[in-house]
C-alpha cells in the first residue's frame, strides 16, 4: 500500500519539479522586475488622480482629472511636446546618417581597423552626465573652443554659449546626443553589414553593378530591418532621455531646451509635486504605447503588401 | 579587388576625421584639466597650455569630497553589477534552455520594461523608499540599479547561453548530475566572457545614471559621483581645472570596462537593443 502511493506520488513531485525548475531559475529577475518596477508604475498612474506633494502633509487626497485639467492649458507642458518632437528628430536622423557612414568606413578591411574601430566607439563609454558637462564646457566661451571657431567662422559676432541662446539652445544638447549616440548605430549597422554574404558583391560585380547599384540593391534591403528595428526602438529611448538636458540646460533658457522627460524630472525634483509630474508621465507613456503600437501596424499592413 | 587610391586615401582621411571629432571633447577635457588656473583665462582656446600641472588633481584628491563620491560610486556600481549578473545568468538560462508555458510572458515583461519611461517611476520610487529608510542609501540605490538592469542583462546572458551546445549538459545529465550542478559546473565556466561582458555593461549602465541618485539621494554622505559633480558644478564659484579633473577621475572605470566589454559590444548591444 505505501509503496504504491509512493509510486504514484514519486512521478507527481518529480513532474512538479520538472514544471517549475524554470519559475526556480526566473523567480529572483521576476521578483525585482514586479517590485522595484511594476509596483511604482501602477502607484505612479494612481498619483496621476491623486494630489501628492512631498512638502505639504494634508496632500494625498484624490483630485480626479483635475491635473489633466491643467495640462490642457499648461503652455509649459506645449512648448515641452513640441520640443520633445524636436530633439529625438534631430537626433535621431543626425545619429543615423554619421552612424551608417561610420559603419560603411569601418566595413571595409584596413591595418589597424580593430584601433580605430575602439577610437570610434569610444564616446559611447563616456558617462551621460560628464559627455553633458563636456559639451556644456566646449560651449563654454571662457574656457570652450567652440564659440571662439564660430566667430572664427563668421557664425556669431562676438563669443558666447549657444546654450543661453534661446533660438539655438536646443542645438547643444543634440550635438552632444549625437556624438554620444553615433557608435550606437554603427556598431549595430556593422554587426548587419558583416552578416552580409560577400560573394554577391562579387557575383553583382562581375554583372558590372557599381558601387551605387550594389549599395542600393545589396547592402539597403540586408540593412534595412536593423533599421528599422534600430530606428523605432531608439526613437523611444531618445524621447525618454533627459540626462543631458538636466545637466547641460535644466530646460532653460525660458523651457526652449525642456522636452517632457525633462519636465517630468524637473516637476518632480525640483516642485516636489508627485501628482502632477505623475500626470505628466501617464501622458508621456500613452504616447509612446501610440507610436509603438502605430508602428506595429504599419508594419504588418507592409508585410501583407509584400 | 583593385582599389582606386583617390578612394582610399579618403576612405583613410574619412576615418581619421571621424576619429578626430570622438576623440576631441576627451581630450579638451585632460587639456583643462592639466592647465594651471593662471593660464586658463588667457590661454582659454590654445590646444595645449604652455605649462601644464597637476594642481587640480592633487587637490580634488587631496581636499574634496570628490575620494568619497568616487567609492560610493564604486560599490553601488560594483554591487549591482555582481547582483545583477548572478541574477541574469540564471534567468537566461532558463529563457534559453527551457520550453515553458510563461516564456513568452516574461519575455514579453522584459522587453516591456525597456520600453516605458523610466522617468515616470522616480516619484513613486521615492514614496515607496523614503519609509523603509532606503533614500539618501547606497542600499536603496542598489535595490533601484539592480532591478533596471536586469531584463536586459538577462537578454544578453540569454544570447551568450544559446551559444553553447545543449549536448554538454545533456550528457553531464545522463550522467547523473541534476540540471543545477551541470549547469554550475559545466555550462557557467563556459560563459566566463558573457559574464565579464556583463558585469562590465551593468557596471558602465550604474556608473552613469544620473537622474534616480539626483532624486534619492541629498547630502555629501551617500552621493555618488554624478551627484557630487553637479552639486559641486552649482556652487557659486565655478573652478573649471578641479571639475574637469573629476571627470577625468570619472572617466577611468568606464573606460576600463569598456575595453573589457568592447570585443563583445556587438552581441550586447544587439541583446538590448532596446538600451543604451
Amino acid at each position: 500500500m505505501t509503496a504504491l502511493v509512493a509510486s504514484r506520488r514519486r512521478p507527481f513531485l518529480q513532474r512538479l519539479a520538472q514544471a517549475s525548475e524554470p519559475w526556480l531559475y526566473t523567480a529572483p529577475a521576476l521578483i525585482l522586475i514586479v517590485a522595484v518596477m511594476l509596483v511604482p508604475l501602477v502607484l505612479g498612474v494612481s498619483y496621476a488622480f491623486r494630489d501628492i506633494k512631498l512638502l505639504n502633509p494634508f496632500s494625498g487626497g484624490f483630485v480626479g482629472l483635475k491635473h489633466f485639467e491643467a495640462l490642457a492649458t499648461d503652455q509649459a507642458f506645449r512648448t515641452a511636446l513640441v520640443n520633445t518632437l524636436w530633439w529625438t528628430g534631430a537626433s535621431v536622423l543626425i545619429q543615423f546618417v554619421f552612424g551608417l557612414i561610420l559603419a560603411l568606413l569601418l566595413n571595409q578591411p584596413f591595418r589597424g581597423r580593430a584601433v580605430a574601430q575602439a577610437l570610434c566607439f569610444l564616446p559611447w563609454a563616456v558617462p551621460s552626465f560628464l559627455t553633458g558637462l563636456d559639451w556644456a564646457w566646449l560651449f563654454n566661451p571662457v574656457i570652450g573652443p567652440l564659440p571662439h571657431w564660430f566667430v572664427a567662422l563668421g557664425l556669431m559676432e562676438t563669443p558666447q554659449s549657444i546654450l543661453s541662446d534661446p533660438d539655438l539652445a536646443m542645438w547643444g544638447p543634440i550635438a552632444a546626443n549625437v556624438w554620444w549616440g553615433i557608435p550606437f548605430f554603427a556598431i549595430t549597422l556593422l554587426a548587419a553589414l558583416q552578416a552580409i554574404p560577400k560573394d554577391l558583391y562579387e557575383a553583382a560585380a562581375i554583372d558590372g553593378a557599381g558601387p551605387i547599384e550594389r549599395f542600393r540593391s545589396i547592402t539597403l534591403p540586408f540593412l534595412a530591418p536593423t533599421i528599422a528595428i534600430t530606428i523605432l526602438l531608439r526613437t523611444v529611448w531618445i524621447s525618454n532621455f533627459a540626462d543631458l538636458i538636466v545637466v547641460m540646460t535644466n530646460g532653460g533658457p525660458a523651457d526652449r531646451t525642456q522636452i517632457v522627460a525633462s519636465y517630468i524630472f524637473t516637476t518632480a525634483f525640483r516642485r516636489l509635486d508627485f501628482g502632477y509630474a505623475s500626470a505628466i508621465a501617464l501622458v508621456l507613456l500613452v504616447l509612446l504605447l501610440t507610436y509603438s503600437m502605430l508602428i506595429v501596424l504599419l508594419r504588418q499592413s507592409f508585410l501583407k503588401r509584400g | 579587388m583593385r582599389r582606386n587610391p583617390v578612394l582610399t586615401v579618403l576612405h583613410r582621411l574619412a576615418i581619421g576625421l571621424y576619429i578626430a571629432f570622438a576623440l576631441f571633447p576627451l581630450y579638451w577635457l585632460l587639456k583643462v584639466s592639466v592647465t594651471p588656473n593662471d593660464l586658463l583665462y588667457s590661454e582659454g582656446v590654445r590646444m595645449w597650455p604652455s605649462r601644464t600641472s597637476f594642481e587640480h588633481y592633487a587637490f580634488v584628491i587631496a581636499n574634496s569630497e570628490f575620494p568619497r563620491f568616487f567609492l560610493n560610486s564604486f560599490i553601488v556600481s560594483g554591487s549591482t553589477a555582481v547582483i545583477v549578473t548572478l541574477v541574469a545568468a540564471v534567468a537566461g538560462y532558463a529563457l534559453s534552455r527551457f520550453a515553458f508555458r510563461g516564456k513568452y510572458w516574461i519575455t514579453a515583461l522584459m522587453l516591456l520594461t525597456q520600453m516605458f519611461p523610466l522617468v515616470m517611476l522616480i516619484a513613486p520610487m521615492f514614496k515607496i523608499l523614503s519609509p523603509l529608510g532606503l533614500t539618501n542609501s547606497l542600499t536603496g540605490l542598489i535595490v533601484v540599479y539592480t532591478a533596471f538592469n536586469v531584463p536586459f542583462a538577462t537578454f544578453l546572458m540569454q544570447s551568450f547561453f544559446d551559444g553553447i551546445p545543449r549536448d554538454l549538459e545533456e550528457a553531464a545529465m545522463i550522467d547523473g548530475a541534476t540540471r543545477f550542478v551541470a549547469f554550475r559546473q559545466i555550462i557557467l565556466p563556459l560563459t566566463l566572457p558573457g559574464i565579464a561582458a556583463t558585469l562590465g555593461f551593468v557596471f558602465t549602465a550604474a556608473w552613469s545614471e544620473l537622474l534616480f541618485a539626483l532624486m534619492l539621494i541629498s547630502g555629501n554622505a551617500a552621493a555618488t559621483f554624478p551627484v557630487g559633480l553637479l552639486s559641486f558644478v552649482s556652487k557659486f564659484s565655478v573652478d573649471f581645472g578641479q571639475m574637469m579633473a573629476a571627470g577625468i577621475l570619472a572617466l577611468i572605470p568606464a573606460a576600463l570596462f569598456f575595453l573589457l566589454i568592447q570585443r563583445y559590444l556587438v552581441q550586447g548591444l544587439t541583446a538590448g537593443a532596446v538600451k543604451g
